[in-house]
């Protein structure tokens, strides 16, 4: 694209100008770098992308390599979905909170459970009584999820379910609930997180070891690209490991690594790649550094073109998507004057616009104290209409292309991208890396760096080390009334008593058959949760059979 | 030779979010102590048995559920009941005051929440060991 004299010229021009400035130390940020660690100069110009070649690295939107955007027209054809995280207590509040939001212009729903639906105890096991309805909705049955779906229309509208280790029952469910309100699965659109591996990275929902999870994460890869061709199969996602620690680089490089051991467990299953890549979706964070966030997306979509086309050989163009969702980083939302956070959220949700997501979560500013109340949530949603309705940075595609910093940082990223696949891959890939506690290290060494450089001002942030001022008190915090749990507990020893126990016996030992012989557990499952089987009941099943996972140490 | 504080670190309960606690555990360390990372996933019980077992001057429990309300108040019944008041808890997480106050009623020194910076930490533990 440029020309060598030209840029020989200008590279000189750039160096004695840079070295004046040098001398006479006018530049107070020598050394500064992006939050991933890449060095940052004073000023980007041709010389920095000099073998920029457009047609190769940027291509036209919804071509490859899709740098640009997943699709021809991006916003101009649809906005992204506006779809907020939400649930606590039981399916009753969360179906209030959902309506709600609806109400207020969320255009997809996010369900959010507590910790034991995600991890295989109904509401009233020792473990799960202090967790009941805490940080999501409480599902023990289906009778649960019918209420948390209560004229919702579920064939209009698509739901993301926040569930790894129990997304088969979970995934049931809805299946099941689907089929009642007369919506063929065939039409049922949504995505199941279902992403197991960054579970034993961060987050810590598993239940079972590594590889009979990888086994149920291909079993609903599969039912769904043979029944639900319009639901996402899974949502690899690298937001978790994002808060857990990990740099912009880190969080792509392992989602891209652990995207790529589902991949190949999928075709080894014998699944033609075409026949479930297209469902394949992403999840990535948005964090502080506006412009590093940018190039990461837009980087991240022409590394997993690559990978699907160059790797794994698709030929469906729909296959090498990177189609994604993204919540602004809730590690980055501070206690101290939380409404600061307000400005926060707003210049991250800009950063995922410009980055192209398909789907937007912005946190609500009091989240640091507690859950979000109505009143912070709506404004989390306003946040969102005012880029799509007010800022007009919707009108073009990816606007910042052409950016000499930009368009460095997007190289740079995803060279160091694909220098942490090659390591991973060279340990033997990405179950063998987590086994051995590697994507672990290297988050927890990101997270302490993080606070050291907090603690040594080396980082400011604002109203936590510098900017400090008193404490207004936020006055509604969410605070989840404990009565919910005696009702959640009464539901669900209720349905146990009503059931049909013949029908619960025969589903359970069906479902046994089918996991010690190998079969997919879906089919099997659906049937369980369908006669009202709870969800501790099938996992146990499938613990008794694969065992539980036991955590490496520090 | 002086011996070094001994500083156990927990989550009780299901919630997996161990950033918090692990860069607590690491600066506590490097601060120079004994620091036992006992890990997730356990119940009250599991954790005071620990306690005892390894003779610590503090436990550090960190919950970011909000189900702190009924665990910690089970760390310090069961710590009470096997006559271990002396080992002082600490808790760290999303606590809101309201519910600061209330662990502090039932013996809990202190609490730190989100934006603490862990020198504060140090600092607090080194002074409640040394007054006992």
């Amino acid at each position: 694209m440029f020309d060598k004299g030209k840029l020989n010229e200008l590279r000189i021009e750039v160096e004695s100008w840079k070295s004046e400035i040098n001398k006479k130390g006018l530049d107070k940020k020598v050394g500064c770098t992006t939050l991933s660690g890449i060095p940052v100069d004073l000023i980007y110009t041709p010389c920095d992308i000099e073998s920029f070649d457009y047609k190769r690295e940027l291509g036209l939107p919804g071509e490859y390599p899709f740098t640009r955007g997943v699709y021809p027209t991006m916003y101009r054809g649809r906005l992204w979905t506006l779809r907020e995280y939400a649930g606590y207590g039981t399916a009753e509040e969360t179906n209030r909170r959902f309506k709600y939001l609806l109400e207020h212009g969320q255009t997809g729903l996010s369900v959010a459970f507590d910790l034991p639906t995600q991890i295989g105890y109904d509401s009233d096991h020792p473990m799960a009584m202090p967790e009941v309805g805490k940080v999501g909705v409480a599902v023990s049955t289906l009778k649960d999820m019918e209420i948390l779906f209560d004229g919702l229309p579920i064939g209009e509208i698509s739901t993301s379910f926040t569930i790894n280790a129990t997304a088969p029952q979970i995934l049931a469910m809805y299946f099941v609930i689907s089929l009642k309100q007369g919506v063929q699965l065939d039409k049922v659109q949504g995505t199941v997180q279902n992403d197991i591996l960054k579970e034993y990275v961060a987050r810590n929902t598993y239940i079972y070891p590594p590889q009979p999870s990888m086994k149920l994460v291909v079993d609903i890869i599969e039912y769904c690209s043979k029944n639900a061709q319009r639901f996402n199969s899974i949502s690899i996602s690298g937001y978790h490991m994002r808060e857990a620690g990990a740099n912009a680089i880190q969080e792509l490089a392992f989602t891209f690594a652990n995207a790529i051991a589902y991949v190949k467990a999928a075709i080894e299953r014998g699944l033609p790649v075409d026949s479930f890549a297209p469902r394949l979706s992403f999840f990535f964070g948005c964090h502080n550094d506006f412009f590093e966030e940018i190039a990461k997306f837009r980087a991240a979509r022409r590394i997993w073109a690559k990978i699907m086309k160059e790797r794994f050989g698709a030929r469906d163009p729909r296959s090498m998507l990177l189609r994604f969702h993204t919540q602004t980083c809730g590690c980055t939302l501070t206690a101290q004057q939380p409404e600061v956070n307000i400005i926060r959220v707003a210049l991250q949700s800009l950063a995922a616009v410009l980055g192209g997501t398909q789907s937007l979560h912005t946190n609500s500013y009091d989240e640091a104290l507690a859950l979000p109340s109505e009143y912070a949530v709506r404004l989390a949603v306003r946040t969102q209409q005012v880029i799509a309705y007010e800022s007009n940075v919707i009108n073009t595609i990816d606007p910042l292309a052409g950016s000499y910093y930009i368009e460095y940082l997007t190289n740079e990223i995803e060279k160091r991208v694909w220098d942490y696949l090659q390591r991973i891959e060279e340990m033997g890939g990405a179950i063998i890396a987590i086994e051995k506690g590697f994507y672990q290290r290297e988050i927890a060494e990101s997270a302490y760096k993080y606070q050291k450089e907090i603690e040594s001002k080396d980082r400011i942030i604002v109203g936590v080390n510098e900017f400090i001022t008193e404490e207004i008190k936020v006055k509604e915090l969410l605070k989840v009334d404990p009565i919910l749990r005696e009702r959640q507990i009464e539901r669900l020893k209720r349905v146990r008593d009503e059931r049909d126990k013949n029908k619960v016996k025969e589903a359970l030992e069906n479902l046994r058959r089918a996991v010690e012989k190998g079969d997919n557990v879906m089919p099997y499952i659906m049937r369980a949760v369908e006669s009202y089987v709870t969800l501790q009941e099938t996992t146990e099943v499938l613990k008794s059979v694969y065992g539980e996972y036991k955590p490496i140490g520090w | 030779m002086e011996r070094k504080i001994r500083v156990l670190i927990a989550k009780p309960g299901l919630n997996g979010h161990d950033r918090g606690a692990k860069v607590v555990a690491r600066a506590l360390r490097d601060a120079g102590m004994e620091v036992i990372y006992l890990g997730m996933r356990l119940t009250p019980d599991q954790i005071v048995n620990a306690a005892i077992q390894e003779d610590v001057d503090v436990i550090g429990l960190s919950v970011l559920s909000g189900a702190h309300d009924t665990l910690v108040p089970e760390v310090m019944r069961i710590l009470k009941e096997k006559g271990a008041e002396d080992i002082k808890v600490i808790v760290g997480g999303i606590i809101p005051d309201d519910d600061v106050k209330k662990l502090k009623e039932i013996g809990v020194v202190e609490v730190f929440g989100p934006g603490t910076l862990t020198p504060q930490i140090v600092k607090f533990i080194k002074e409640i060991v040394a007054k006992g």
